[in-house]
């Protein structure tokens, strides 16, 4: 029992934090209908830049954030002012190839700029465990959940209550209707962009900070497609859960079964049941069923 | 030179090769593939192999993507269980190598058909994630059911005998190669002239309609991923041979990224794109390495970045292409052959 409640909290912390890389994914797709499979790098370049900007400068974290966020939301705006500009109106797969072509340039990059060793950041939080009762949590782990939770709360009051963030909504629900209103949605692209580079980014600190940074951290964004299929593509709400389902099962998964397949089975458990929900909700658990019109 | 094409009739009008000038140069073409091996050294021949059984992975990946429209993630997977079901009817079985090509074909055919069942209710980016979780599930069978399939070490099998003739080199193995790469063209160039083709490209246009016009889309569907796994099975059993040996490093989710890469880069619906798509993806990394491997003997520190420039050069080519030519290679070719048409007279 101790191993069973110890797996689902570490596991539903785990899944908080995929929950803000998840929420970066949905923001773009929401907005501008792709599939951002450079979202694992996103994350990766983040990583790097915070690593770079505590290690080198030895800036203290309450200045790295802030830089990271600039970097990032520059990032998310250069990708889709050069390049995703203009494969407006490209059908589905030549969009994915792009975003796949631009995780390739970008892990390439980082291979260049920083090597491929692997590097542990200086410890952001204090190193005590957290005790709950029985259960242990890594400091980690226990810290950069809450930070994960205060970035995607901050972004969901940003979406409900901000004008940039009611646009963005406006946006995603119809495009022409938003342009009528005097919304500008090639803005919104950009800044649905920037913003999900930033979430990526965020959750690329909090992932390194746990585990080390390396270019083959964007691996972890592999994951983000069982969680935003769970949830429905274009839902926040779906976003965030399916995190937590993700993160548990695939806890829950390593944990047990593991031992009987020497491994693996913790990055694989979160597809199989993605093909389950898929058969039996095509659409994910809150995506929007589209009704298609000749 | 030739100039303007007048059909009278409709089989003219649906004919492969339109016109004197194409089966001519068809020819020559033959002649050439025929008498490359002669000429070329090991290197080429090798190289020749590669981009061969290539070729027919990826016009297996071109009937799915580029004519039904149906994107899959999972290409390198299906290569993969027809390399690995080669392996195993060969070395267990002592079946001969003749037996092994159609029937890795059809057991890759039978996984696409379990992968594209569920295609008619997952439409677009769903079906696409879950051909990716078929990669990943394939790939991880590869890698842990060790008593079929060796685990990570894999499996060596012996060379291919064809009527006890014994294909040990690069040489013999390349009319082989050959032989399957025409056989694999052809039908594909032909399938689109027939009912079922046609009815792919309807499903691939609008798949509402294509059913409003009496297409059974599960039918169909699962055709496309029933041909698509069954080249990509021989493609596969071909891969195997010809190295003699399996592992799953031969196929990761980067293999099925590097075949969509050949569809887009070659041109989507086009038989014609795959090939060039597949020969430009085989020689393209090649070329880089040896530019690199130059650089590196002028600047010995180079040899660090020998990996990751590769990286960033692949992914600069698939959005260069993309946002400047995303019709591809085929386009391309044709550009160059209209060209030539009227040459020199252009106007």
């Amino acid at each position: 029992m101790d191993i069973f409640l110890q797996l689902i909290t570490s596991g539903f912390l785990v899944g908080g934090i995929y929950a803000l890389i998840a929420l970066g994914f949905v923001l773009i797709y929401k907005a501008t209908n792709i599939i951002n499979f450079a979202t694992g790098e996103f994350m990766m370049i983040g990583a790097y830049i915070f690593y770079s900007l505590m290690v080198y400068l030895k800036l203290s974290p309450f200045i790295g954030f802030p830089i990271v966020i600039i970097c990032a939301a520059l990032l998310g705006f250069l990708v889709e002012r050069l390049i995703l500009r203009h494969m407006l109106g490209q059908p589905n797969i030549s969009i994915i190839m792009v975003t796949i072509g631009l995780g390739s340039i970008l892990l390439g990059l980082a291979e260049i700029i920083w090597g491929s060793s692997f590097r542990s950041f200086p410890p952001l939080f204090p190193r005590k465990p957290i005790i709950l009762g029985e259960i242990v949590l890594r400091s980690n782990l226990f810290y950069g959940f809450l930070m994960a939770m205060v970035v995607v709360v901050v972004f969901l009051l940003l979406f409900k209550y901000a004008k940039v963030g009611v646009a963005m909504r406006a946006t995603a629900n119809d495009q022409m209707a938003a342009f009528s209103m005097g919304i500008n949605v090639k803005t919104m692209f950009t800044i649905s962009w920037a913003f999900g580079a930033i979430a990526a980014s965020l959750g690329g600190i909090i992932i390194g900070n746990i585990g080390g940074v390396q270019p083959t951290l964007g691996h972890i964004g592999l994951k983000i497609f069982p969680i935003v299929i769970l949830g429905g593509l274009d839902s926040i709400i779906g976003a965030v859960l399916g995190g937590f389902i993700v993160g548990i099962v695939e806890n829950l998964a390593g944990g047990y079964l593991d031992p009987y397949f020497h491994g693996g089975v913790k990055d694989l458990a979160p597809f199989v049941v993605l093909i389950f929900i898929l058969l039996i909700k095509p659409h994910g658990l809150f995506g929007t069923k589209e009704i298609e019109r000749l | 030179m030739h100039i303007g094409d007048f059909k009278e009739t409709y089989s003219s009008d649906q004919a492969v090769f339109i016109n004197a000038t194409s089966r001519f140069w068809l020819g020559v073409l033959f002649a050439v593939l025929f008498l490359f091996p002669f000429v070329a050294g090991d290197y080429l021949l090798f190289m020749a192999n590669l981009a061969g059984i290539t070729i027919i992975g990826a016009v297996g990946l071109n009937i799915l993507t580029g004519f039904t429209g149906l994107i899959s993630l999972g290409h390198a997977a299906f290569i993969g269980v027809g390399g690995y079901t080669a392996a195993i009817l060969s070395t267990r079985f002592d079946l001969p190598f003749l037996l092994c090509l159609p029937l890795s074909g059809l057991m890759a055919a039978f996984f696409g058909i379990i992968v594209g069942g569920p295609s008619l209710r997952l439409k677009g980016l769903y079906l696409c994630i879950a051909t990716l979780a078929a990669q990943l599930i394939l790939e991880f069978v590869f890698v842990h059911w060790e008593s079929l399939t060796g685990g990570i070490r894999g499996m060596n099998i012996s060379p291919p005998q064809i009527f006890g003739y014994v294909l040990d080199n690069d040489f013999k193995f390349y009319f082989v190669t050959l032989v399957m790469v025409i056989l694999c063209v052809t039908f594909a160039r032909n399938l689109f002239r027939t009912r079922v083709g046609r009815a792919f490209i309807a499903i691939r246009d609008r798949d509402i309609s294509a059913e409003l016009m009496g297409i059974n889309l599960l039918q169909y569907k699962t055709y496309a991923f029933a041909l698509s796994s069954f080249m990509a099975g021989i493609s596969g059993c071909l891969w195997v041979n010809f190295l003699k040996t399996v592992t799953p490093e031969h196929f990761p989710l980067m293999e099925s990224v590097r075949y969509l890469a050949m569809v887009i880069v070659g041109g989507m619906g086009s038989i014609l794109g795959s090939i060039l798509g597949a020969i430009f993806m085989t020689i393209v990394p090649e070329l880089i390495s040896t530019f690199l491997g130059f650089l590196v003997n002028i600047f010995p520190t180079a040899m660090s970045f020998l990996f990751p420039l590769q990286q960033v050069i692949f992914g600069l080519l698939i959005v260069i292409f993309l946002v400047f030519e995303p019709h591809g290679l085929a386009e391309i070719w044709r550009r160059i052959k209209n060209y030539f048409h009227l040459w020199p007279f252009e106007h």
